[in-house]
């Protein structure tokens, strides 16, 4: 029988990590990720797991010991949020270019500066290039459903990349929401046992990881680490069917609410989706269309599948939780719009940044988000530059 | 996919290169031939040379090799020509010449 018990998002993400047992957590502490190492080390004291747990001085440090666990041979996890990442940066391509299946819990917060904790997707946004899948969560549920998945997705054959599991900071991380967890041993089954096929430690096979590469076979190197990625659309499809089966639980590359006749959709990662469902169940009773396209996989990017979804809206509000600078609009921003460009969708779009560093988002400002929708299909308001929702302005 | 660093080359398809171009053989450095690097070329003397052996550890590329207590020729293969091993020499019995190729005296 699985469990109805209530959690944060890290107790969540920490009992997957309970139930998944991994052999090795370096980590570091960082708000608002802190708890999560902090749980596992807890666990680690009263015999419930056999993880060995690294205490390391830096991020840097976390990322580089979790890559030599992982190339050694065996499940290697960690947890960071904002600036650890950021410090982290330089391994994170090492790791996903050495094609290891490492697993990370990401807490997503801003970026300093100005110096703020909260959440914001600046962090993870930032090492979209990292050759890193990324996966998002809109609650506690998603974010441990999640972290189960990821050791599946990760050491696939066709895949062989690192995974960062995001959900948002605070919000998610620290709120305490109802949630289901799942029986340990069909868990156990479904996450299986780690046996990879070449590893440092095996001392019948010497082997080197991350060799030197002469321009004559880098290039060769990185299409072969991009095929893996767009392999792994299909893998986390099917890893997730499987998880379904176990659980009941059904996940996607993203998930649409309300969106089958939605004539104004709104695109949006983590949190923030269950505020817009509310404002969404709103408007349908007053008889507006509208409808939300929440995503969940953002590397790889289903750029084309979210284009299929969202071709016969009117208008498209695309949220994006992290400021790129680019004076362009957000990271959501400029890719979903390509796609929607290459698959000749031709709604209204507008890039709205919101809750960047914490602030909050109402059930109302939704509803303005879709009043600006609807003028926009209309022909009645157009805007020059990206909006900020919320924004105090003169 | 080529498992063996001698079974793949520059025109290997990237469908047929290991993930993260790792190597599953040891040793396989010694194909690397670093010594194309080179731009100044150690030389013996052999008349001055007194088998001292003191040039063998300062090389920082292990490019002179000793058998029955005796150095003998230099690795061209691997030796980057840094000169080390001629300002070592107390009987200046290596000479570095400009370029790739300084042959024997």
């Amino acid at each position: 029988m699985a469990i109805r018990t209530r959690m944060s998002g890290n107790e969540a993400v920490a009992h997957a990590i309970k139930q998944i047992n991994p052999d090795v957590m370096p980590a570091f502490p960082i708000t608002p990720s802190t708890e999560i190492p902090q749980f596992v080390a807890s666990m680690i004291a009263n015999g419930e797991v056999d993880t060995e747990f690294i205490p390391v001085e830096s991020e840097h440090s976390a990322m580089s010991a979790t890559m030599g666990a992982s190339a050694a041979g065996v499940r290697a996890i960690t947890a960071t949020s904002s600036c650890g990442l950021a410090l982290m940066w330089e391994v994170l391509y090492v790791a996903a270019s050495s094609r290891l299946p490492i697993v990370m819990a990401l807490v997503n917060r801003g970026l300093t500066g100005p110096l703020n904790i909260n959440a914001e997707h600046s962090d993870s946004m930032g090492a979209r290039d990292s050759g890193w899948i990324q996966i998002y969560a809109e609650n506690n549920q998603e974010a441990y459903d999640n972290f189960l998945q990821a050791h599946r997705i990760a050491e696939h054959k066709d895949v062989q990349l690192p995974v960062m599991i995001c959900q948002d900071g605070f919000i998610t991380s620290h709120a305490v929401e109802n949630i289901t967890l799942w029986e340990d041993e069909p868990i156990k089954r479904f996450v299986g046992e780690y046996h990879p096929e070449h590893y440092l430690l095996n001392e019948n096979e010497p082997m080197a990881v991350g060799p030197y590469a002469v321009s004559s076979y880098c290039m060769e190197a990185k299409k072969a680490q991009a095929q893996a990625m767009m392999n792994a659309k299909q893998v986390i499809l099917d890893v997730a069917k499987e998880f379904e089966e176990v659980t009941g639980q059904h996940y996607g590359l993203f998930e649409g609410y309300q969106l089958e006749d939605a004539e104004y959709a709104v695109v949006a990662i983590g949190s923030v989706c269950g505020t817009i469902k509310d404002s969404i169940d709103a408007l349908r009773e007053k008889g507006v269309k509208v409808g939300l396209l929440k995503v969940r996989v953002f590397r790889p990017f289903p750029g084309k599948e979210m284009a299929e979804a969202l071709k016969h809206c009117k208008a498209i509000g695309i949220m994006d939780r992290a400021e790129s600078y680019s004076g362009n609009g957000g990271p959501l921003g400029a890719e979903l719009t390509a796609a929607l460009y290459q698959a000749k969708v031709t709604a209204e779009t507008v890039n709205i940044m919101y809750g960047l560093s914490g602030r909050d988002v109402r059930v109302e400002d939704m509803e303005e988000v879709f009043g600006w929708l609807e003028k926009m299909a209309a022909g009645e308001l157009h805007f020059d530059e990206y909006p900020y929702l919320g924004l105090r302005t003169r | 996919m080529s498992m063996k660093a001698s079974e793949i080359n520059e025109k290997t398809a990237w469908q047929d290169l290991t993930e993260g171009l790792k190597i599953y053989e040891p040793g396989t450095s010694k194909a690397f031939c670093t010594g194309e690097w080179r731009t100044q070329t150690p030389v013996m003397n052999w008349e001055k040379c007194k088998q001292c052996l003191l040039c063998v550890p300062y090389c920082p590329d292990s490019c002179i090799t000793v058998k029955n207590g005796q150095r003998q020729e230099f690795d061209y293969d691997h030796c980057k020509g840094c000169g080390i091993c001629a300002k070592a020499c107390p009987f200046r019995a290596i000479e570095m010449r400009e370029g790739k190729e300084g042959g024997n005296q």
